[in-house]
């Protein structure tokens, strides 16, 4: 590893932690602006009651000394303080009691779109102008150019109501296969289209001429030169992916009652939780940063041409 | 060619000279008036099916959404079923594509006409067709002025950045960095929580449109701009070396006016490009917002709350969620191939 690729790696390092740290005292000032008591919804509390609860949450101190606390508590013990409507439960238990489910949720639907995507855009690139090609080229228009909670409503109105198929609750193993389908057809539209495009680039560059004109088989030509160069702009996709995914999952999670970290988002926005909405945040926004940090290096590691800037 | 008598005199013999002939004369007369970048590129769009049959959708709709309101009997608040002075009549609410309210039916059998409700009515008795026309006005509208305050932000920054280059391109390129790590998704909700309480528009003629709206805008006008910002940038760093500019820059043109009349103009079509695909965009984030109740306010509807509002209703109603679904498919499909076609026409050299 070159100096030059250290100190890229070091760089971009440095600026993720940064983000993150922006974040976490964006979002704690943000959540803090909101006028009113967030214990006004309770029923007429005594002012000792208030004091009491005030002082459990340490909203009796100063408000940058609350950030400092919530911050060294976050860096030091993975802390993000107690649920302020689920009494007795931290925001980091239901965080991760949700992870179970949304992760396994996003990864089956983010390897299922990645290995769907790569595969239809390089066989739409290899077939180009034929039918298949066009066909493909629409159906992913037609994915990419809807939201996915419509999506996700049509696939439970035909699958689950109409044909009964597959339950429309997403709480067993075989319920979460819709899910994985709504959340798994933008990115896999995403992703064929983008394979289509770069693998046309790589076929018409001269080295694949060149291996023609040697007499290497088409196979290895596909599978040695071309597909493995025209992957290179799909990794950098895979950061996105990952951020439309943890979105996703909070719509899809919604239409088919998933017990995971989405849900458990929206419903704390509706009940107003601000602990957990800031917890979540802050947690959903580090995963996404750190994603977009390894898909971009490994990008620069995987292609040897990119210059570090 | 010389005059004999005079060798090294350099006057031309006349005689020499005869008038140009009607064929010649032809030769050098313009066959067709020369064309501008941008009359060639509308030549190219044209040409282009796909792009035109994308366009026509997306005026059709709009004209659609802005003259439809004014012409149509029902409005997208009234509930039918209430009228002055009388308890709500119940038969207005929940009708199926093109049936009748039990007044309605009366009138009919007077011999009087009434307007057909083409797509039913909703829960509370309004008219759906016109609410869907009406919220598509308003996802038109949160779109194209959520491009339109990126455009003007991200042009200029981006401009500032690529032409005056060194320590002010190196800051604007680092905040940009942090703010396109930033989840925008996760920034959107939370801003609209928080807006939501912080914002009073209460009174004022924003009231209309909801906090949530305005702190959409807000958040387009905070984050959106980087991608604009960094493409431009990029344009305008490699224009900045054109001869062009050195000429003007010797001639005494100021900064502002270089890039105003020189290098904006050169880098239009990417511009004009990246605007076209931020409106789906923007349509999109909206009705996400929408499903998760961070929407407009009831009751002004947009194509995202509508088809929201309809999934309680989803196993008796499905109408109701597909027609504000099948518009948003429509508008947001058209302005992607658009998009596409404007690329290829304005931008020859991605055309490869």
């Amino acid at each position: 590893m070159s100096s030059k690729m250290m100190f890229y790696i070091l760089k971009r390092v440095l600026l993720a932690l940064m983000t993150i740290w922006i974040v976490i005292t964006v979002t704690f000032f943000v959540m803090h602006a909101v006028p009113g008591n967030p214990f006004a919804g309770e029923k007429a509390l005594t002012a000792e009651a208030q004091a009491a609860l005030e002082a459990k949450y340490g909203l009796d101190k100063p408000l940058f000394q609350q950030y400092t606390t919530y911050l060294t508590d976050i860096v030091t013990r993975f802390d993000f303080g107690p649920s302020m409507t689920q009494r007795g439960r931290m925001v980091i238990d239901v965080i991760m009691d949700g992870m179970k489910t949304s992760a396994k949720l996003g990864l089956i639907a983010a390897c299922s779109a990645a290995l769907l995507g790569i595969t239809l855009g390089a066989v739409a690139a290899l077939r180009r102008n034929s039918i298949l090609d066009k066909v493909i080229m629409v159906i992913t228009t037609a994915f990419v150019s809807m939201p996915s909670f419509i999506m996700g409503s049509f696939l439970l109105i035909i699958f689950s109501v109409k044909l009964g198929w597959l339950p429309a609750n997403g709480t067993t193993a075989q319920g979460l296969v819709l899910p994985v389908i709504t959340l798994m057809l933008y990115p896999m539209a995403y992703i064929t289209r983008l394979t289509r495009s770069s693998m046309l680039d790589v076929l018409g560059q001269d080295y694949i001429r060149t291996a023609r004109a040697k007499g290497v088989s088409g196979k290895k030509i596909i599978f040695g030169h071309a597909l493995k160069n025209s992957l290179i702009p799909v990794i950098t996709y895979f950061g996105p992916m990952l951020a439309f995914i943890v979105t996703g999952s909070m719509v899809v999670e919604n239409i088919f009652a998933v017990p995971g970290v989405g849900r458990a988002f929206i419903s704390s926005i509706t009940n107003r939780d601000y602990t957990m909405i800031l917890g979540t945040t802050i947690f959903l926004a580090s995963l996404i940063v750190i994603m977009n940090l390894v898909s971009d290096l490994l990008y620069k590691v995987v292609d040897p041409r990119i210059e570090f800037d | 060619m010389l005059n004999k008598n005079k060798p090294f005199s350099l006057h031309l013999n006349p005689d020499l000279f005869t008038p140009a002939t009607d064929a010649e004369k032809e030769y050098i007369t313009t066959m067709r008036p020369s064309t501008t970048f941008f009359k060639d590129g509308v030549k190219r769009l044209l040409k282009n099916k796909v792009a035109t049959i994308s366009l026509f959708v997306i005026i059709l709709v709009t004209v659609a959404c802005i003259i439809l309101p004014y012409v149509w009997p029902y409005s997208y608040d009234q509930m039918l079923g209430q009228t002055k002075g009388r308890p709500m009549d119940r038969s207005y609410n929940n009708l199926a594509p093109f049936e009748y309210g039990k007044t309605e039916l009366k009138k009919i059998e007077n011999g009087e006409t009434i307007f057909p409700h083409i797509f039913g009515t909703d829960a509370h008795g309004r008219d759906y067709f016109i609410r869907v026309v009406y919220g598509t006005r308003i996802s038109l509208a949160v779109g194209f002025f959520a491009s339109i305050i990126v455009l003007i932000i991200g042009l200029t920054i981006g401009s500032i950045a690529g032409y005056f280059g060194g320590k002010v391109d190196l800051v604007i390129m680092r905040i940009v960095d942090i703010i396109y790590s930033l989840p925008d998704t996760l920034v959107i909700i939370l801003l609209s929580v928080v807006l939501g309480e912080v914002l009073k528009v209460e009174g004022t003629i924003l009231e209309k449109i909801g906090s949530n709206i305005i702190s959409m805008f807000i958040v387009f006008g905070l984050l959106y701009w980087v991608s604009m910002a960094r493409m431009i940038r990029g344009q305008i760093l490699s224009l900045r070396e054109q001869e062009y500019v050195l000429s003007a820059q010797s001639t005494g043109a100021k900064g502002s006016w270089i890039i105003r009349k020189h290098l904006l103009p050169n880098c239009i079509s990417v511009v004009i490009i990246s605007t076209a695909l931020q409106i789906p965009n923007a349509i999109f984030t909206e009705s996400f917002l929408s499903f998760l109740g961070l929407g407009v306010n009831a009751p002004m509807p947009s194509l995202g709350s509508l088809a929201s509002d309809a999934l309680n209703g989803i196993y008796s109603y499905p109408h109701r969620l597909i027609a504000p679904a099948i518009v948003i498919c429509l508008i947001v499909l058209s302005l992607n191939l658009f998009g596409d076609g404007l690329r290829d026409a304005f931008d020859p050299k991605l055309n490869a």
